[in-house]
């Protein structure tokens, strides 16, 4: 599985953290505009678009760190602005330093959906929204999960689960974790609940592929197919 | 929410599926549905599905009749044994009144409430069915029921119909990821059981309508017959659904303790609950007339209140636990019936086991008698007239109407002459 990695300044957090998670983009959070921070957490192949928040910066660093990402030698991929209102105005005469911008408060879903769209025309095929890993295919566009070609009928939290524990392959994960970053509402069963539903992804997953989402004793859970901390 | 929403509507989108069925329950536990098509589809999610409550077993009201169902989009599931390409998918909804209140009548609501004032409390509750049920070759009264084998308890016998009926239908549960602990063939011929693994409370009520409903459909396509009828051979076991019932505190199991059988005192006093409760909430567990004819006597089903660890004629059992399964801690109710409506049976359990716990109830000693279930489905209902439990539980609204059509179904069998009475009394009377 191939990850883009979004830069993301000053912070990761909120609607911002959950737009992120939706579209199966991995952020790197730089927490200030300074560059050699930034240049610290940029992978081999560079980053593949920045997610700069306006409103939670200094408005002069901010456009400081657009112009330097725009001038550098490898370009980071289509820069996005989140913004005040009051900013707006603002951005005249700057239209050039950014692709994209959101005004808060922030709609997860429009944020994904740009952050999506955006990844996507700056001819980035990898963002295609899609998961495979080890027979496991999942189609985040169009909510579709297969298993060794055998297309699986989930149920909205279910697919949830699978989508989250398979974009970060071989991370621990516990209960409430999986939780509050799945669920994110309170649930009858409590941590509980997330045992149900492993249980129930592995009984669709079938006997064979079962084995995909692997309990942690008394930690989690963890997707992939390493053996490593497994039981 | 919205997310929800969006995933269900492109699911439908991308799998071809034709309909979709909103499933909901009337008071008596009877499986209701609406067909929509895609394209009504989403107004149905959005607004929910107007209908008129009085056509509705208990959904009735003198006041007003129209009534809002509204989808529960987390069980929005495909339905497996539909063609692909033209397929079909169910979600469960709650009744809502026009103005978005719950309404009283709906037991998926009423259950709900259950489990909030439960949490409220810091209670989580899981439960975990055993369902039987007898398959037969058809279901025509006239000729009587003929069960599809002869096998009894954990028979292997050569895979004949019912066999491969049963194998089928627990690919199909785990297909809807419904986890079945496992499945057996059952003392009675043609009868089977199904063993599920725990949920909430919530999720299993629903789950239980599903596995009722899988196990008729793939009979039917079978051509043969499924039921859950209590008794329904004379001189053999009847169905029941033995309910194995735990609290969880802090995402501890907070039955685990010192007491005997590794109990906690909490869960002794549960257990005192349930005991002291049972009569008065066996008009739900057991609400047919025929409920009453497996609990008699002689056979494995209850007919005292009483705990044991062992003796499977007790109402409520302590399982005992393998090593290293500390969490599996658990006591099992058996009085219920699998044609109980599971929303209001388990409300009840809980709500029995609570009160215990809330009134510092003492567990009688194990294996004593403290008072009998009601005989017959007259008696029970008697019991749940009088019994304040039962209204605070299940509110005004829901007891008052299912009093009615208990008396009601009381009265038009307490009429018939049967052909026992004829036998024994004709010749000699």
């Amino acid at each position: 599985m191939s990850i883009d990695v979004v830069l993301c300044v000053p912070s990761c957090e909120g609607p911002v953290r959950k737009a992120f998670d939706v579209t199966g983009v991995s952020p790197a959070v730089a927490t200030s505009a300074r560059l050699n921070e930034i240049t610290a957490l940029e992978p081999a192949d560079g980053f593949s678009g920045a997610v700069i928040n306006a409103a939670a910066l200094p408005f002069s660093e901010a456009m400081g760190l657009c112009r330097q990402l725009r001038q550098r030698e490898r370009g980071v991929g289509p820069i996005i602005l989140l913004l005040d209102h009051y900013q707006l105005d603002e951005l005249t005469f700057r239209e050039d330093l950014f692709d994209d911008f959101v005004v808060g408060p922030y709609d997860v879903s429009e944020l994904a959906t740009r952050l999506r769209h955006r990844l996507r025309r700056a001819g980035n095929e990898s963002v295609a929204p899609r998961i495979e890993h080890a027979g496991l295919s999942m189609n985040l566009e169009t909510y579709q999960a297969s298993i060794a070609g055998r297309v699986m009928d989930l149920t909205y939290m279910e697919y949830e689960l699978l989508r989250f524990l398979a974009t970060n392959p071989n991370r621990v994960f516990t209960r409430a974790t999986l939780l509050s970053r799945v669920w994110g509402y309170e649930y009858y069963g409590g941590a509980r609940t997330v045992d149900v539903h492993v249980r129930r992804l592995r009984a669709k997953m079938g006997e064979e592929h079962a084995h995909l989402i692997q309990t942690v004793r008394s930690v989690g859970y963890k997707f992939g197919t390493s053996n490593e901390f497994s039981d | 929410m919205q997310s929800q929403a969006q995933y269900v509507l492109r699911t439908v989108e991308e799998r071809g599926v034709r309909f979709v069925q909103l499933w909901f329950t009337d008071v008596l536990g009877r499986h209701k549905a609406f067909h929509v098509t895609p394209a009504e589809l989403e107004d149905a999610l959005d607004q929910g599905m107007t209908f008129d409550g009085s056509a509705i077993d208990g959904f009735s009201r003198t006041t007003e009749s129209d009534l809002l169902a509204r989808p529960d989009l987390t069980t929005f599931q495909l339905l497996p044994w539909y063609e692909r390409g033209a397929g079909v998918a169910r979600v469960f909804c709650d009744i809502v009144n026009i103005d978005g209140t719950a309404f009283d009548g709906c037991p998926r609501q009423r259950l709900r409430r259950v489990l909030d004032d439960a949490r409220a409390k810091g209670y989580t509750f899981f439960v975990a069915p055993e369902i039987e049920y007898f398959y037969f070759a058809d279901l025509d009264p006239s000729t009587g029921p003929i069960p599809l084998d002869h096998g009894s308890y954990f028979d292997l016998l050569p895979d004949d119909t019912s066999s491969q009926l049963r194998r089928q239908t627990v690919l199909t549960l785990e297909e809807m990821g419904i986890g079945v602990e496992h499945a057996q063939h059952e003392d009675a011929p043609g009868q089977h059981e199904i063993d599920l693994r725990y949920t909430d409370a919530l999720t299993m009520a629903d789950t239980v309508m599903s596995l009722r409903h899988v196990v008729k459909e793939l009979a039917r396509q079978a051509g043969v017959a499924a039921s859950f009828m209590p008794k329904p051979l004379i001189g053999v076991q009847g169905s029941g659904m033995h309910t194995h019932l735990s609290l969880w505190r802090d995402e501890k199991n907070a039955f685990i303790g010192e007491h005997t059988y590794g109990l906690s005192d909490l869960a002794a006093k549960f257990i005192a609950g349930l005991v002291r409760h049972a009569p008065e909430i066996t008009a739900v567990t057991n609400q047919w007339v025929n409920s009453y004819k497996r609990l008699v006597p002689g056979d494995e089903a209850p007919v005292d209140a009483k705990w044991a660890r062992y003796d499977t004629a007790a109402l409520v059992r302590v399982p005992s636990v393998k090593p290293g399964r500390i969490d599996s801690t658990r006591i099992e109710y058996r009085s219920p019936d699998a044609a109980a409506n599971p929303y209001l049976a388990f409300a009840v359990m809980l709500a029995a086991g609570l009160r215990g716990v809330m009134g510092n109830y003492e567990l009688p000693p194990e294996g004593e008698r403290t008072a009998a279930l009601p005989q017959s489905l007259a008696q029970a209902v008697d019991l749940m007239a009088c019994s304040s439990l039962m209204h605070e539980t299940l509110g005004s609204h829901l007891v008052e109407w299912f009093l009615r059509n208990k008396r009601a179904e009381w009265d038009a069998y307490r009429g018939q002459v049967t052909p026992f009475e004829l036998e024994r009394y004709l010749p000699l009377l």
